[in-house]
């Protein structure tokens, strides 16, 4: 059996239009899968960076990096190794807090999670939470049993650390 | 100058003088240019014919071929031209109209996203959107269509692109593509290690593809097997890579390639794939694929390199390049016997069939094809039994003369590619190939070939079925023959001579050979019909098999 990994890619990409969906668009036709895609503009004005997660084994990978690098808008594609990298995602969650307990509860867990209270209404509360995803899905399995009224998630970005840079 | 004046002004300079194409309202401006221009425009029948043309033109000379279509309908006809020519890498630019930019994205009349259309389909395209960006863009369509491995890119051009002004500054403008940087040396390392390894394998074998073909490396490839005395099997796109009657050529592998050369590649113990895709057709079952093989494999595309067979060697560059540094490397090599016995078996063996008889068997019209012509004489394929009898008997002997729609498959695709290639080669005698059934999608090209004087060959091998899916069914669905039998075939002599093209239909064996020589001789166009044997099936592997898994027989020759 294959082993199906989930890998991190970030690509620099022309910033212009049409870009993302030719990418997305690879990605349907090769049969590749996308489990999450952000975009945004880099530090120079007509460069976007993507970071796409995508599951598959070494050999759909390599595919995935080099049908990427034919694309004439893609400027550099990398793998974004799990231990050289800091992932990010933020997710907004409006939760069902009609009691001032409730409000206070979900405010201590929030804080503990280093997330911030966005809104509050007499009947709820809405936070706001950036971290690795595992965090994340943390506290919203704490916040869960409130009762979750909406709730909206970030595709991740992510970045390498250290001095290195793409 | 306006958008019109310079886009042609650019195909000049880029070294395109006739162009394939069909008009329409948004392109009003292109073709009011175009009427004082000195670009030959080729008026065709229908859009498709204009991309499969500018294809045929393509592979013809090497040179990037060029169509023109309009916005909305036409550029949804060019699309099987574009992925046709995409698909076995041919450089072509096909130029768009599109409605004006201010109304862009209203539905209005004609508009069809061409863009979005043709995004998976091409190499890349472009649409500028405002007319001091055009030269620059054609610059860079040329460039992107023909280096690296060459593909189609389709500029969509807006109403108002072409009529603005552009300015002399513009037209020297470059377009910085970051990105685009294609590897052509190969890896040093890597070389060196594939030459090692051809000088101590025992029993190697060389696959050319279509990419030595485009990368006009056909001169190396035989200089290379020779001093490394490797016998040369071929895929379909590689016909003409070396010539099919050299000592060491072993004629076209897989689906439908001989048997002598399927045993031959499963059996080698080092395979040196050069610009070959390993198209499921070429390999058969991908697991039992030369699997006792160390495979080196060659390609301008790193993608290509593991996509569909895994390999040990890979080499990143252009075909003729790296060839060359092997020649410089590998010199008298002797794989003795092994090379021998291979080679031999595939001189002894030979395709059987018999002769006279009527109706006329399909092998027999190739044999007569192959004695009407000269090897300079250019043949164009259409999709099917045809094709594949072409592929399977005809014996090619110089690159760049066999066309075929090898990666999509393209019914239809002979006509119009004929006509490509002999506006490419006015001096060589172009010959197309095509079934009954491929020839009624483009038979109004007639027309075109007729306008302009074209001295096109075609020869309709007419056995009233869609042949090769006929045979499918007969062989695989238990003889249920659905829809593929053609009645009423027209009759194609009346056809071509309301065209004002001389046809005949011929019967008796020799008469095939002696008319393709007639009509070459005069140097006009001829429609040869033969009525075949649609009995006749090609021995072949079925799909997904191992490639040694030949089922059906080929007829005695006497
Ligand atoms: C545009 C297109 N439509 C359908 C097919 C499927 N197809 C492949 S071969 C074939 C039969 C071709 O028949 P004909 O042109 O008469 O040639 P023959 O096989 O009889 O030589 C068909 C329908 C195709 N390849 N292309």
């Amino acid at each position: 059996m294959t082993k199906q990994n989930k890998h991190t890619i970030s690509i620099l990409v022309e910033n212009k239009t049409g870009v993302l969906q030719r990418i997305a668009g690879l990605f349907t036709r090769r049969d590749f899968n996308i489990d999450n895609i952000t975009v945004g503009k880099t530090a120079e004005e007509h460069i976007s960076r993507m970071t796409i997660t995508t599951y598959g084994d070494g050999k759909t990978l390599e595919q995935i990096i080099k049908q990427l690098n034919k694309l004439i808008e893609v400027i550099k594609v990398r793998e974004m190794k799990p231990d050289q990298t800091i992932r990010r995602q933020l997710a907004l969650v409006k939760i069902h807090a009609p009691t001032e307990q409730d409000k206070s509860e979900i405010i201590q867990y929030t804080n503990i999670f280093r997330g911030k209270v966005a809104d509050v209404t007499p009947k709820t509360i809405t936070v706001e939470i950036t971290g690795k995803p595992d965090k994340i899905n943390a506290l919203i399995d704490l916040l869960r049993p409130y009762g979750i009224k909406e709730m909206t998630k970030t595709g991740i970005t992510a970045i390498t650390r250290g001095q290195k840079t793409l | 100058m306006n958008g019109s004046e310079a886009l042609l002004k650019k195909l000049k300079e880029n070294g395109t003088d006739v162009v394939f194409g069909y008009p329409g309202g948004v392109l009003l401006p292109l073709y009011d240019s175009i009427y004082d221009c000195d670009i030959k425009h080729i008026l065709v029948r229908h859009e498709q014919a204009a991309a499969h043309a500018a294809d045929g033109y393509a592979r013809a000379s090497g040179k990037t071929g060029v169509c023109i279509a309009t916005s909305g309908p036409g550029a949804t006809n060019l699309v099987t031209g574009i992925a046709t020519a995409q698909m076995d890498s041919s450089p072509v630019i096909a130029l768009t109209g599109q409605v004006g930019t201010p109304i862009i994205g209203t539905d209005a009349f004609q508009e069809v996203d061409t863009i979005g259309i043709t995004m998976p389909i091409t190499k890349t395209n472009f649409q500028p959107r405002d007319s001091s960006d055009v030269p620059k863009i054609i610059d860079a369509a040329y460039h992107i269509a023909s280096t690296g491995r060459q593909g189609v890119v389709v500029v969509d051009l807006p109403k108002d692109v072409l009529e603005n002004e552009v300015t002399d500054e513009d037209m020297d403008a470059k377009l910085e593509i970051q990105g685009y940087k294609p590897n052509t040396n190969g890896n040093p390392r890597q070389i060196t290690k594939a030459i090692q390894t051809i000088l101590n394998c025992k029993k190697p074998i060389i696959l050319a593809g279509g990419g030595v073909i485009l990368a006009d490396a056909s001169k190396e490839l035989v200089e290379f097997a020779t001093k490394a005395n490797i016998p040369v099997a071929t895929s379909l796109m590689g016909k003409g890579s070396i010539p099919e009657d050299h000592e060491l050529s072993l004629g076209l592998l897989g689906m439908h390639g001989l048997e002598s050369t399927n045993n031959a590649v499963t059996d080698c113990d080092c395979l040196i794939a050069i610009g070959c895709r390993f198209s499921d057709r070429t390999t058969g079952k991908v697991s039992e694929f030369a699997s006792d093989a160390v495979k080196i494999q060659i390609d301008i595309d790193p993608a290509e390199i593991g996509k569909n067979v895994d390999i040990d060697i890979p080499i990143v560059g252009n075909a003729k390049i790296i060839l060359e540094k092997f020649i410089g490397e590998i010199d008298g090599v002797n794989h003795g016997d092994w090379t021998k016995q291979i080679v031999s078996k595939r001189w002894a063996y030979k395709p059987k069939y018999n002769f006279g008889c009527v109706p006329f068997k399909p092998q027999e019209c190739i044999k007569e094809i192959m004695e009407a012509i000269t090897p300079e004489t250019i043949v164009t394929t259409d999709v099917g039994q045809n094709q594949m009898w072409m592929a399977h008997y005809f014996k090619t002997k110089n690159p760049r003369t066999f066309i075929s729609s090898g990666g999509l498959g393209t019914m239809g695709y002979a006509l119009p590619a004929a006509i490509g290639a002999q506006v490419a080669k006015p001096d060589e005698h172009v010959l197309a190939v095509a079934g009954d059934g491929g020839f009624q999608m483009v038979s109004q090209e007639l027309a075109t070939i007729k306008e302009y004087d074209l001295p096109i060959v075609t020869c309709i091998l007419n056995n009233r079925y869609l042949g090769m899916v006929y045979q499918w069914q007969v062989l695989y669905y238990n003889n249920r023959i659905s829809q593929t039998e053609l009645a009423p075939t027209p009759d194609f002599v009346q056809l071509a001579k309301s065209y004002g093209i001389d046809a005949v239909s011929v019967e008796e064996i020799g008469k095939l050979k002696e008319n393709i020589m007639e009509a070459f001789d005069q140097g006009e166009a001829r429609v040869i019909e033969v009525k075949i044997d649609s009995s006749e099936l090609l021995p072949m592997v079925p799909p997904g098999e191992k490639i040694t898994k030949i089922v059906g027989e080929y007829k005695q020759e006497e």
